[in-house]
């Protein structure tokens, strides 16, 4: 299929639209300074989005992302706080550790009992909540309890772009070699796409699900660290209902919910159109009251774009007797 | 013999205390919503001020291990058996402590709440740390009072359906033409949340080039835009101001982005409990609406309709006081 006819072009050509709409009623919003700005603070999405798109190409979801990230964040500003010279690439180990291993409880759930993904995410997002509040009595920690390297790191410029912004890349690309050139990127896409076909192929579809919980566990812990190192805070609702941003990022980027359709592009296009429009509304003078339904209504549109450029045209098998009507 | 010499030491010890007995030490009892929490340790601390000006007071500084309705009952059961003179509770629950509370009056002890009142049945009055009306005048003298020239400001809200805040955004209108030059360019929500709050701030620095302050009237909202005045270069041309916590403020104070902010003072409201408690328990003046209370340094209170009353202005935190408070609360 050519490009030009894809979901990624229709929601690139989107995305232009949307940021010409915003520059005539904003015109600074497309410097290049401000648009690297914007894709800055859309990297958490996208890493979350990226990590939920390999659930639900399974045909899962894991709704626990928002709160791996709080907790992961709470616990690295933690340990920030115990431990101030900790250097930040082992900040960033332990928290894709983390975050690995608490996707990993999630996947173990839905492999081994067989429990649904909806039930099992709901019920750990709220036991995460629940232990950040453990942890941390209530209490937030601040600015000035962090270090100033344990803040920095994320907000260093290279070449105009933060280094969260280049981990957000980083990351993208990972994913896109791991989807395109790996037995287990393919292996999503089997198993979402039609299961009782992979296990005839010998794949497990357990264990593949399990995997996407363990690598949308990882980023999410990775994007805790750069949440709480960016905002310069961390208290227990950190990125609360963000989970609902990242499965409407993944279903603009034309991920079906329905499994085993979907890319890497898609999911970073859907991120940034969400988070384009998020960081739009506070500049184009739109009453707040307003801001919450046009933000809705953007995502129903892509996704209404998405549905249509997604149906497949049904095949026609005898084109002569086509012809002979 | 022995009973004679059994009355004898009972009446040394009846005389022993009834020396001290004319000018017996009032009791009052401060029962906080838990122990360990800086914000009523230091309430503690003007509670104690309090009873040093007044010199015939003793404080009794209690409370449950956490907090807990149950846990605040059990500890005024106890009051009320040691028979002290006054009880001020900073309440759990607003209901729950009503009947143990009532059973407290019952017995001749004066009751008031502070801080987190309990239902009007409850207490004899109740002292609140300050008035939405005196929040919102503070709020925008704090931006004004670095403005001397006038200036353009905004506000960051929690969300459109906060209460309080918009109370508070409400008297804040109604003080506005005594500050001339402040100009209100406009009202952002937040939503209380940290990324939202920052996206809005960035987004007013944005579309306002020439904004001169933020007013942020939520603990959240202050401390993301602090943050997004920093991450923007704007310190110094931009002054987060509005409610905050001191201990979560310090790093915005130390920065330079918020000069000042406000938020009651625990001393000051454990001070003006323990004023406000002597004076209703020694009889000077009747808990009524309409009744004036003295409370010390601070002037003196007068009870609405409700039997409640305002404190004082919000406290103002600066780099003058931050390092002392933050530790606290």
């Amino acid at each position: 299929m050519s490009f030009v006819k894809s979901r990624e072009a229709i929601l690139l050509a989107a995305i232009v639209l949307l940021l010409g709409l915003i520059a005539t009623r904003f015109p600074a919003f497309i410097t290049p300074h401000n648009l690297a700005s914007v894709y800055s603070d859309t990297t958490p999405l996208m890493i979350l989005a990226l990590g939920q798109m390999v659930v639900i190409l399974t045909r899962c979801i894991d709704l626990s992302v928002a709160a791996n990230l709080a907790l992961t964040g709470m616990v690295c500003a933690m340990i920030n706080v115990a431990a101030p010279d900790l250097p930040v690439g082992l900040t960033i180990l332990i928290a894709l550790t983390m975050g690995a291993a608490l996707g990993a409880i999630n996947g173990l759930l839905v492999w081994k009992l067989a429990i649904p993904p909806i039930v099992v995410t709901l019920g750990t997002m709220t036991i995460f909540r629940g232990v950040i509040f453990l942890l941390s009595d209530g209490q937030w920690i601040n600015a000035h309890e962090m270090s100033a390297s344990f803040t920095g790191f994320p907000r260093q410029v290279i070449l105009g772009v933060t280094v969260m912004g280049w981990i957000g890349l980083a990351v993208a690309l990972l994913m896109a070699l791991l989807m395109a050139r790996t037995a287990l990127g393919r292996s999503f896409f089997a198993v979402g796409g039609n299961p009782h076909a992979a296990v005839y192929t010998g794949l497990n579809v357990g264990r593949a699900q399990f995997l996407a919980f363990v690598i949308s566990g990882a980023l999410a812990g990775l994007a805790g660290y750069l949440w709480i190192a960016r905002y310069a805070v961390a208290y227990v609702d950190i990125a609360g209902g963000f989970e609902l941003e990242v499965v409407a990022a993944c279903v603009i980027g034309g991920i079906s919910i329905a499994g085993g359709v979907g890319s890497v592009l898609g999911t970073v296009l859907g991120a940034m159109f969400l988070g384009i429009v998020k960081n739009a509304l506070p500049v184009v003078d739109i009453s707040p009251f307003w801001q919450l339904a046009i933000s809705g209504a953007a995502i129903l549109i892509a996704v209404a774009f998405n549905a249509r450029a997604g149906r497949s045209k049904g095949r026609v098998i005898l084109k002569s007797a086509e012809h002979a009507q | 013999m022995k009973l004679a010499k059994l009355l004898t030491s009972a009446a040394v010890a009846a005389g022993l205390f009834a020396g001290p007995a004319a000018a017996e030490d009032m009791r009052i009892a401060l029962v906080v919503k838990a122990l360990g929490i800086g914000f009523f340790e230091a309430a503690a601390k003007g509670a104690e001020e309090a009873a040093s000006e007044l010199g015939d007071v003793e404080i009794i500084y209690t409370g449950p291990t956490d907090t807990t309705a149950e846990g605040q009952i059990e500890v005024i059961n106890a009051l009320i058996a040691q028979q002290v003179d006054a009880i001020a509770v900073s309440a759990n629950d607003t209901d729950a402590l009503v009947p143990t509370l009532k059973k407290a009056m019952q017995r001749g002890i004066t009751v008031i709440s502070w801080d987190s009142g309990v239902a009007e049945d409850g207490r004899q009055a109740h002292l609140n740390p300050s008035s939405n009306a005196l929040i919102g005048n503070m709020i925008v003298k704090l931006a004004a009072d670095e403005l001397p020239e006038g200036g353009d400001v905004a506000v960051l809200s929690a969300t459109t359906t906060s209460t309080n805040q918009n109370i508070w955004i409400e008297e804040m209108t109604k003080v506005l033409p005594n500050y001339p030059g402040i100009n209100v360019v406009g009202t952002v929500y937040g939503d209380d949340l940290a990324d939202k709050s920052y996206r809005e701030a960035q987004g007013l620095m944005q579309s306002y080039p020439d904004l001169d302050a933020i007013i942020a009237p939520t603990s959240v909202g202050i401390v993301a835009a602090a943050q997004a005045v920093v991450d923007a270069g704007k310190v110094g041309q931009v002054n987060v101001t509005g409610l905050g916590l001191p201990s979560e403020m310090a790093g915005a104070i130390e920065s330079g982005a918020s000069k000042s902010f406000a938020i009651w003072n625990p001393i000051d409201l454990g001070y003006s409990a323990t004023m406000m408690a002597y004076h209703l328990a020694k009889g000077d003046v009747e808990a009524a609406p309409g009744a004036e209370i003295e409370i010390g340094r601070m002037g003196s209170v007068t009870l609405d309709e409700t039997g409640s009353a305002a404190m004082a202005d919000p406290f103002v935190y600066d780099e003058t006081n931050i390092d002392e408070f933050k530790s606290i609360f």
